[in-house]
């Protein structure tokens, strides 16, 4: 007993000593009303991981826009899609935050859970989907239209194919039925991920009909290894685009790789530019620029306004894009990419025009869409999302809702 | 020939006073703290005392803080205490993760299947018993199989976490209605089998809970016949044989105990904690607590310090990445 007393003891003299030495330093406390905002942001990885570096480019744009300064945003990096998101959010608003973002989609159910105890604070769980079934007035959802910039990064790649078959360099275990394949390394089988490759197989289409798509699920959202195997994968099917809809770099490095050893094979990455890990076959991958959102959201934290419950921008307001393009774009591309931009902002052009697409054969005219988080599409809450000659995407609610698989489409 | 001697020789020394073992170690706590100061320094410019001190506002700073920094000490403690039975024996438990993640699940299903079926304090009881019952089954079978055929019982362990893990899955998949992939809070508005609040306090159970375990591992394994035995089969299976102790018995009896704790621990976290359950409700605890046993020499009431160092330590980094936007890579 003896030692262990003696062993606390130590321990706390020595913590003791180190915190008594130093100088007290507490966060200034301006006396301005808008110096007293303070955000708190949650965030799932740091700056090593793409999506979240994504996130904080457009919190640190968000934060100069704002005028707010470095004290008045407190960071927390790392936290896991655990109770350690609710610590860290009640943590946050103990630290006099009145608003808090959390970035990753598993944080959502902690911050509900925190929201519903701090109605004062507002929580937004950003890439959410429950914010308008939660009933709460404090918690929010947003996401970027980022089907609009897959839809466009398909483009760059169906030019790159257009390309390959002109100069005669798809092989021949490349076509399935005489169409040519293309491969996409999905993260799990939700919408989200859903609308995201329909999206991107659409551009593909609009300028090479003559293609399929295989699918293959990580069920990982950042995988580094399975990515990349799964792009192996994908290319030992004979795939020669291979597109993703997961965070990490494993399948442009594989790609890269594989290019390099011969193989007709190129990639379209997500959130990042690939280049630094694929310089020779990444093409470019479709972002979202988040500083968009967080301009606005810290806008409306600053006056004291709630958030927008359900938040949904794209090109129209430059919340989505697509990184530089690769130096093995077919020539051209440049131009089709601004066209296909211009005719999005314009209205002209929707993604998920019927034209475009069939399910079993059919076009469709009309899709319900679940409104109501119970996963099937028959209550009377839930609504009919085709109207116009097109899909209206991420228009009734801010997550993405098209969850069927097209024709042309197929997962393994 | 020449005769050699080496030029150190390095000897272990048991037989030193206590004053000096403390003093060893007080010393290592200080030049660790003073070599890490001048690296810290180096790489980042910043004033160490001052990284120092964030550390420790990121455990203690606030009563909420101090709060979760003992829960979760007591967390990784009821781990670190449910490996060493088995760690005496000298029976390489691995698999605490699949052992809390099964407790866990159990718990998980009490709460989502009774939820409204049975009052708060009846689940409670039966989510103890049925995660105890789990984690003592997922110790049971490597403990059969190593008793029956030797079989390696650090490979068995390792190999039922991913069970449990695959298990988890499953049921996240399973019990998941909005294909999101999570169970989401269970029963929130209710709060069905979730701990009570004591004196107020949220997270008083849970540290009864612990210390109760705690007491009773040290007492069981110090004062008790069975103690004993596994002292004795842990030194020497050979001694143990001929002394009339039934080894066979003795491992399995010893594994189903240490299994049931590490349930236990994951009643605690989805009962008293988190509320949900996923396949990170282990987090990782089941490893770090070896080393917690281990640093404790296999003493369940030192744990207690070195389970409170490895959570302060913890919360500490968070903090320190929240204060200077550095994170666990730089």
């Amino acid at each position: 007993m003896k030692k262990i007393l003696s062993l606390v003891m130590a321990l706390f003299l020595v913590l003791g000593c180190l915190t008594g030495c130093s100088s007290e330093q507490k966060p200034s406390e301006g006396g301005e009303p808008e110096k007293q905002t303070k955000i708190g942001i949650i965030l799932v990885g740091d700056e090593n991981e793409g999506y979240t570096y994504a996130h904080m480019v457009g919190i640190q744009e968000a934060q100069k826009a704002n005028g707010l300064d470095d004290s008045q945003i407190i960071w927390k990096y790392t936290i896991g899609e655990t109770q350690a998101c609710y610590d860290a959010a009640v943590d946050l608003v103990e630290q006099g935050c009145t608003a808090i973002f959390s970035n990753s989609y598993g944080h959502q159910q902690f911050m509900q859970q925190a929201a519903s105890e701090y109605p004062e604070v507002q929580f937004v769980a950003a890439t959410g989907d429950t914010a308008a079934l939660s009933g709460l007035s404090n918690f929010a959802n947003a996401f970027t239209n980022v089907y609009e910039s897959r839809y466009v990064s398909g483009i760059v790649a169906g030019m790159k194919l257009a390309e390959l078959e002109a100069n005669g360099q798809i092989p021949a275990e490349s076509y399935k039925d005489g169409k040519v394949l293309i491969g996409y390394v999905g993260a799990y089988p939700y919408a989200e991920v859903v609308s995201g490759f329909t999206a991107f197989f659409l551009g593909v289409k609009s300028v090479f009909e003559n293609v399929t798509m295989e699918v293959i699920y990580t069920n990982s959202w950042f995988n580094l290894v399975a990515e990349g195997e799964t792009a192996n994968t994908l290319m030992a099917d004979h795939c020669v685009i291979i597109g993703q809809h997961a965070d990490s770099t494993g399948a442009p490095a594989a790609v890269e790789a594989a290019l390099a050893n011969g193989t007709v094979a190129y990639s379209v990455g997500y959130n990042i530019d690939m280049l630094e890990a694929a310089p020779n076959a990444a093409l470019t991958s479709a972002t979202n620029n988040w500083g968009v959102y967080y301009t606005y959201a810290f806008g409306q934290v600053i006056k004291g306004e709630p958030v927008a419950t359900d938040w949904a921008e794209g090109y129209k307001t430059g919340a989505v894009a697509i990184t530089a393009l690769g130096p093995n774009c077919a020539p051209g591309t440049q131009e089709a990419v601004d066209k296909a931009i211009a005719a999005i902002k314009s209205g002209e052009l929707h993604v998920f025009d019927t034209n475009n697409w069939t399910l079993n054969g059919e076009h469709l005219s009309e899709l319900k869409i679940d409104l109501t988080g119970d996963f099937d599409t028959d209550d009377a809450e839930d609504k009919n999302a085709i109207f116009d000659g097109y899909f209206h995407e991420s228009e009734f609610r801010s997550a993405p809702s098209f969850s069927v698989i097209i024709d042309g489409i197929f997962e393994k | 020939m020449e005769n050699k001697q080496p030029f150190i020789r390095i000897r272990k020394k048991d037989d030193r006073p206590l004053w000096q073992q403390i003093l060893i170690k007080v010393i290592a706590i200080i030049i660790a703290l003073i070599i890490s100061a001048l690296f810290i320094n180096l790489i980042t410019k910043l004033n160490p005392i001052k990284v120092y001190e964030s550390m420790f506002r990121g455990a203690f700073s606030t009563t909420r803080r101090i709060w979760i920094t003992i829960r979760d000490t007591a967390l990784l403690l009821s781990i670190a205490v449910a490996l060493t039975p088995a760690f005496k024996l000298k029976f390489w438990n691995t698999g605490a993760e699949g052992q809390i993640l099964v407790g866990g699940l159990a718990t998980a299903a009490m709460m989502i299947y009774f939820g409204d079926k049975l009052p708060s304090a009846v689940i409670l009881i039966c989510s103890m018993v049925l995660s105890a019952l789990a984690g003592a089954l997922w110790g049971f079978l490597p403990a059969l199989f190593k008793a029956k055929y030797n079989t390696n019982e650090t490979l068995f362990t390792l190999m039922m976490n991913y069970v449990g893990i695959q298990l988890v899955e499953f049921f996240v998949d399973v019990w998941d209605k909005k294909q999101s992939h999570s169970v989401g809070v269970i029963n929130p508005n209710t709060q069905a089998g979730w701990f009570p609040s004591v004196f107020g306090q949220q997270y008083i159970l849970n540290i009864i809970i612990v210390a109760a375990v705690t007491i009773f591992v040290f007492v069981y394994l110090r004062y008790s016949k069975h103690g004993y035995e596994v002292a004795v089969t842990g030194e020497s299976e050979n001694t143990a044989r001929y002394t009339g102790i039934n080894v066979p018995g003795v491992i399995i009896r010893t594994m189903l105990i240490s299994g049931a704790i590490c349930g236990l621990a994951g009643f605690t976290e989805v009962a008293g904690i988190s509320h949900t359950i996923s396949t990170k409700t282990s987090g990782g605890r089941g490893f770090t607590a070896i080393i917690v046993t281990w640093l404790a020499k296999l003493n369940p009431i030192i744990m207690v310090i070195y389970s409170f160092l490895i959570v302060f330590l913890d919360k500490g980094a968070i903090q320190i990445a929240s204060d200077f936007n550095l994170n666990e890579y730089a």
